[in-house]
């Protein structure tokens, strides 16, 4: 039984800075890390074949070479393997070029029970990803899962978090869980996790390794493009109330009375 | 070199070094002050802030010529929405779309249709009607009762073969964003996330897709060239709610559906309301939020009530929810949800960047906090440096007594 876990490097951006005569984001130095998301989804991978006993947890990732970092990290919790989808002909895929190349891989594998996403990547925020690939792959999906409620190897009953509420799902297997925060908390690599993730050897997949169609790949295959990137104007200068806290509190509900009363409608 | 899709001419380049500053990647250098910029093809994703950020045109990017395809994009016509509905109530969110919708068709000249699916839903279209659409898509099926991952994006993808769409928008809710991804996929569409602004480009009648990326710190603007229908998905909150207008006229169209589009592997077993009025933060106009300024889970009463006052509803940050003072549904921020309510009061929140990035599109933002230096201040409209469990009793007796009048 074989448990992929896609993952993505994207950069910490707490350390993304707008520059602020050029209004760019000043990366010198910034740090790349797991998507935050994407821990979640390598420590239930792993929770899974220690709940069911035995099988192969793969971490899956797309990005060029520095990428395979992140795969060492999910080795180094515990994941069993690490492929990364590398070539120069995957740059600038969108969303749908993106989870085609994935599933390309995915095929490759052929014997992928569960194949587990974070909800969103913290650099791009689509969500598209996840669900693309079930699209691809033709496979059943439960996003935004936030609980495993019972799982064998046929099926897998989830709760997945809902604007109004929890909706419980279940599905048979194969199938694609994007998940969330609340689902788990991520261990911390071992330091024979640290030691295994040094050693392991790393398989690097170009496009022709995975039987892609070239029509479908990076900028070429993307049906979206970029137009424009630009700086959000800036948020105008705050007022800060001062005095006393029944002066202040009256300084604010004169402020914001009137939105408050056209937000009851 | 030809092959590369992205090329500096180095005849035009200045050595300005603009493009090195711009590239939100950190893919192009210079090895010294005054040489010719270099792009790392490996760290580039053809994103085109450099080709923006050049004065002199001296950056190109070239897709390779698009595959031929059968697709004549001028058979794609009128302007979809799909009208989310929860146990046959459409939501908030497809008014909004309803109201973004009619502009955008007004401006093609085209019409306007709302895609509902659901089961016992045919009493639904007369509002969808009303509030600016000309024709309601009906897909009405005991299968589509509540909402189905694989049966919505199936009846979606056949909907759209049948009628090609120009555009075709969707709420970025829960359901918004798994079901669309899986049809933007079968129908060979771009997909844009999380919209916050959309227009028509007057002379190419594209659809232009604004939307924020890196956790707000900047914005795109995306489009699909050579693929139909154009799909974006749109934020909550952001797009104005069509007005009802009595006595509109509208048509109605039932669709039959084979069999095979309602099948479902996976399958809805219960559903558990939230039971929690304020927790929907989504949705919500106004939201009172705490973080560690917070102390205990009973302090969150105190939001409560201001939220239960104003009608809004209550948020968190990740340090209040990793306490485990509050649930995580109602987490604010990178790692939980994307909010843009008229009004979000931040009660002891510093106001880290990764909750920022939740937040700040925010209409008005209040922030009380005792510590002055807090960064949340630099974002607030109103900043209030106190105690809150002095200040929000206050503020909830002041607008009770208003609010009662």
């Amino acid at each position: 039984m074989r448990f992929v876990v896609c993952i993505k490097q994207v950069p910490e951006t707490t350390d993304v800075k707008i520059n602020p005569e050029t209004h760019t984001l000043m990366r010198e130095g910034v740090v790349s890390i797991v998507n935050p998301f994407d821990m979640y989804a390598i420590e239930e991978a792993i929770r899974m074949k220690a709940r069911l006993g035995s099988g192969t947890v793969t971490a899956l990732s797309m990005g060029p070479p520095q990428a395979e970092a992140v795969l060492r990290e999910a080795i180094a919790m515990g994941a069993d393997e690490g492929i990364l989808l590398s070539d120069r002909a995957f740059a600038g895929s969108d969303t749908w070029a993106t989870s085609y190349t994935l599933s390309m891989a995915l095929r490759k594998m052929g014997d992928y029970q569960v194949i587990i996403c974070g909800k969103q990547a913290s650099d791009g925020d689509t969500a598209q990803v996840g669900p693309g690939i079930a699209a691809h792959l033709d496979l059943p999906q439960i996003t935004y899962v936030r609980r495993v409620e019972a799982q064998d190897d046929k099926h897998i009953v989830a709760e997945r978090l809902l604007e109004d509420g929890v909706e419980v799902v279940d599905s048979p297997l194969p199938c694609v869980l994007t998940v969330v925060k609340e689902l788990n908390e991520p261990r911390l690599p071992s330091l024979k996790g640290k030691m295994n993730a040094k050693k392991a050897q790393i398989t690097v997949w170009k496009a022709a390794d995975i039987g892609c169609d070239p029509q479908c790949l990076g900028l070429t295959g993307s049906p979206t493009k970029v137009l424009r990137i630009f700086t959000p104007p800036a948020r105008k200068g705050g007022q800060m109330l001062t005095g006393e806290t029944h002066q202040v509190v009256s300084q604010l509900v004169e402020k914001i009375k009137d939105t408050v009363l056209s937000a009851q409608a | 070199m030809t092959d590369e899709p992205i090329q500096i001419i180095n005849d035009k380049c200045v050595r300005c070094g603009a493009c090195v500053k711009a590239c939100p990647f950190g893919a192009i250098a210079q090895a010294e002050k005054k040489s010719f910029p270099v792009i790392d093809l490996h760290k580039c994703t053809l994103c085109g802030a450099c080709k923006e950020a050049c004065k002199f045109d001296a950056i190109t990017i070239q897709a390779k010529p698009a595959p031929s395809t059968t697709v004549t994009l001028d058979d794609y016509k009128g302007v979809w929405i799909f009208a989310e509905q929860h146990d046959g109530v459409p939501q908030s969110i497809t008014f909004e779309l309803l109201g973004e919708g009619r502009k955008l068709a007004d401006q093609l000249g085209m019409k306007l249709s709302a895609v509902l699916l659901g089961s016992g839903i045919q009493g639904r279209t007369d509002e969808l009607i009303a509030r600016g659409a000309d024709l309601v898509i009906v897909a009405d099926q005991p299968e589509l009762a509540s909402f189905q991952d694989e049966a919505y994006a199936a009846v979606l993808s056949e909907l759209i073969r049948r009628h090609k769409p120009a555009i075709f928008l969707c709420g970025a809710t829960t359901i918004g964003r798994s079901v669309l991804s899986r049809v933007a996929v079968t129908v060979r569409a771009g997909l844009t996330a999380d919209c916050t602004a959309l227009a028509i480009d007057p002379t190419t009648h594209e659809l232009l897709q604004t939307r924020p990326a890196f956790g707000g710190n900047i914005m795109a603007t995306i489009i699909t060239p050579n693929a139909r229908p154009q799909m974006a998905t749109v934020r909550h909150k952001v797009m104005k709610e069509a007005e009802i207008i009595p006595g509109r006229k509208g048509q109605v169209l039932v669709e039959t559906l084979s069999q095979a589009l309602l099948q479902c592997r996976a399958r809805r077993i219960r559903f558990e309301p939230e039971k929690e009025k304020s927790a929907n933060i989504a949705e919500a106009n106004i939201i009172v939020s705490g973080g560690r300024g917070m102390q205990k889970p009973e302090n969150f009463d105190l939001l409560r009530d201001l939220a239960g006052v104003l009608g809004g509803a209550v948020g968190a940050s990740r340090a209040a929810v990793d306490s485990n003072w509050i649930a995580y549904s109602h987490q604010v921020g990178q790692t939980g949800k994307t909010v843009c309510p008229k009004i979000y009061i931040a009660c002891g929140i510093s106001g880290q960047i990764q909750h920022l990035a939740g937040m700040s599109s925010s209409d008005i933002i209040v922030a009380i906090n005792k510590d002055p230096d807090a960064p949340i201040f630099k974002m607030a409209t109103y900043g209030i440096v106190g105690d809150l469990f002095e200040v929000v009793p206050r503020l909830t007796e002041a607008f009770r007594k208003l609010l009662a009048k």
